[in-house]
């Protein structure tokens, strides 16, 4: 069964789980030399809530009909979702070494058919929550009582096609549906909000017929409440859920320069420690 | 030849029949395409309305799929191949997910809408994504043939339907083979009509006044665009000596490039390639929009005539 309900013991172990994740990721875009830490990082705590404790998933059968869906929109921050499945027990973490290499199941962006725990396969913006929603209706078709998760980016909302989904997702009332926001501020070239604003973004779902939970998306305790909260909304409901890009590595903060960019040697030892350290909350 | 019904009208009209029996949804814009629209209240709750939306209809369609589901997605082809262009390349082709698109009002024949609304560049665009596979049926018969094994069908299929009736070129005993060319008439050696689509009628009456002329012809229909049976180039090649290809889309990149692409490489023969030249569709007649654009019977013959030539 899918599971809302958490313990105090369930924030600690996430929350380690989280640095563990976070180390990963921060590995294997070291040795693959490219990848994006900035919206990996930012995206992780929720990643590791779902894959850790929410969603009703089993490693051993990935194709389960039954099982949850995670779609991963920002399909670039896949570094995330690929530490989570190795660990959750889809595939060795020795793999993670192998990410964008030649034959390798890790690609650059999320592949379905090479990755086993890949739901769907994404990596151009503004295409996952209409795949999201064609799961959710396939869902309700067929009377099973899975829920279907799709995390976007904040720069992703800019693409007109989430806001066709948007809508349809609320005409269908297609309530076995969670979007998540991660809502990190940034995007390549700057801040969101110079490049294209989305805000008042809470405003911009309501007035589509969604309901809102928000919560500060870098805090395991936030957000396991707001998954709470956005299962028990009877409408399709999205957590926008405030980040920072980079989280967790000081000198990756808020930093768009960070959205791309692999850490030198010297720079990823420096990003562990800080990481091990733990200044995450 | 008696026009009957158009190839759309004929494969919706069948899918319709098929679906008391079979399992499967049907994912529809706003639009009229094939007499699907009725489908949600015919089979409650197997259709999904996207409502003007073709990007996000073709994106649901593919997370439908990766449920298991057999999808059908109507359309007209303009925004099947191009509003919706990288929807059907990335999560339907990329992922292979089992969704059958219905692109309607194909070619020059939509006349009166014009060239908002006439596809002659989806053959191009589909064929160019690698695990997509194009039937386009000639008339109705083997459009109502073609809904019946698009149910057998695995993967992303595109299903190519034009908008007004045509005459009926075959009769019930035509079997549709994926992936096999028809032979269709057989009038003497000298050259061999490839065609796709409604214009097989052109090309018979063509071949009856070159056969006046004295050249005989080879005529195949060749339903399935993609993957091409190349044995059948390869033999028209070998047996006539020369090809020329007809279909209602534009010659860059369709057919004719398909043949031309093999034809070239392991058979070279002379070949002209009879289709939408380098415009758009307008307003008008079909018919005289064919005969401005040489797809006429006559331009068909005139162009075989000077192929031969080439010989």
């Amino acid at each position: 069964m899918t599971r809302y309900y958490y313990t105090e013991e369930d924030v600690l172990r996430l929350e380690k789980t989280a640095v563990q994740l976070r180390k990963d990721i921060l590995r294997m875009i070291a040795k693959a030399g490219a990848g994006h830490p900035g919206g990996s990082l930012s995206a992780v705590d929720m990643i590791t809530a779902l894959y850790f404790h929410v969603m009703n998933i089993d490693p051993k059968r990935p194709d389960w009909p039954d099982r949850d869906r995670f779609i991963l929109s920002k399909g670039h921050a896949c570094p995330a979702q690929y530490a989570a499945l190795a660990r959750r027990g889809y595939f060795d973490p020795a793999v993670l070494d192998t990410l964008r290499e030649y034959h390798s199941i890790l690609q650059g962006h999320p592949d379905m058919l090479k990755t086993p725990g890949i739901d769907f396969s994404t990596g151009s913006l503004g295409n996952g929550l209409s795949v999201g929603l064609g799961m959710a209706l396939s869902a309700k078709l067929h009377g099973q009582d899975f829920m279907t998760y799709v995390m976007l980016g904040d720069g992703e909302v800019q693409e007109g096609l989430v806001w066709e989904a948007a809508m349809a997702a609320a005409h269908h009332r297609a309530d076995n549906l969670i979007a998540i926001v991660d809502a990190n501020g940034v995007q390549i070239n700057g801040w969101v909000n110079d490049i294209m604003r989305i805000e008042p973004l809470a405003d911009k779902w309501r007035a589509f017929g969604w309901q809102v939970t928000e919560c500060a998306g870098n805090n395991m305790r936030e957000v396991l409440h707001a998954l709470h909260t956005a299962r028990t909304m009877r409408a399709p409901a999205v957590i926008i859920m405030r980040t920072a890009k980079g989280r967790g590595v000081s000198f990756m903060e808020d930093d768009s320069l960070w959205h791309g960019k692999a850490p030198s040697e010297e720079q990823l030892f420096a990003a562990l420690a800080e990481v091990e350290k733990g200044g995450i909350l | 030849m008696a026009k009957t019904l158009a190839t759309r009208m004929a494969f919706g009209k069948e899918l319709l029949e098929l679906a008391k029996t079979h399992d499967f949804v049907v994912c529809s814009a706003d639009t009229k395409t094939c007499g699907l629209e009725h489908f949600g209240e015919l089979f409650p709750g197997r259709e999904f309305t996207f409502g003007i939306a073709e990007q996000n209809l073709t994106a649901a369609s593919a997370g439908l799929a990766s449920c298991g589901n057999k999808v059908y997605l109507a359309t007209f082809a303009v925004f099947a191949s191009m509003r919706a262009c990288e929807q059907v390349r990335t999560f339907i082709c990329h992922t292979k997910q089992n969704v059958t698109i219905i692109g309607t009002h194909t070619g020059l024949q939509v006349g009166g809408d014009g060239a908002t609304h006439a596809a002659v560049e989806d053959v191009s665009i589909m064929r160019a994504f690698p695990n997509m596979t194009i039937w386009q049926p000639a008339d109705a018969v083997s459009a109502r043939k073609m809904a019946k094994a698009s149910l057998d069908f695995e993967g992303p299929l595109y299903i190519r339907l034009h908008r007004n009736p045509v005459p009926d070129v075959y009769d019930e005993s035509y079997r549709f083979m994926p992936g096999k060319a028809t032979l269709v008439k057989e009038t003497g050696r000298d050259l061999t009509i490839i065609s796709s689509g409604i214009l097989l009628a052109k090309a018979i009456a063509a071949a009856e006044a070159l056969k006046e002329q004295g050249a005989g012809v080879h005529i195949l229909d060749m339903s399935t665009i993609k993957p091409l049976d190349t044995e059948a180039v390869e033999a028209a090649a070998r047996e006539t000596g020369a090809i020329l290809t007809l279909e209602d889309a534009t010659v860059m990149g369709g057919l004719g490039s398909a043949v031309a692409e093999y034809a070239a490489q392991h058979c070279p023969v002379p070949m002209a390639l009879v289709g939408i030249p380098d415009c758009f569709g307008e307003s008008g007649d079909p018919e005289l929009i064919y005969r401005d654009c040489g797809m006429d019977e006559e331009a068909i013959a005139k162009r075989a005539l000077s192929l031969l030539a080439r010989k």
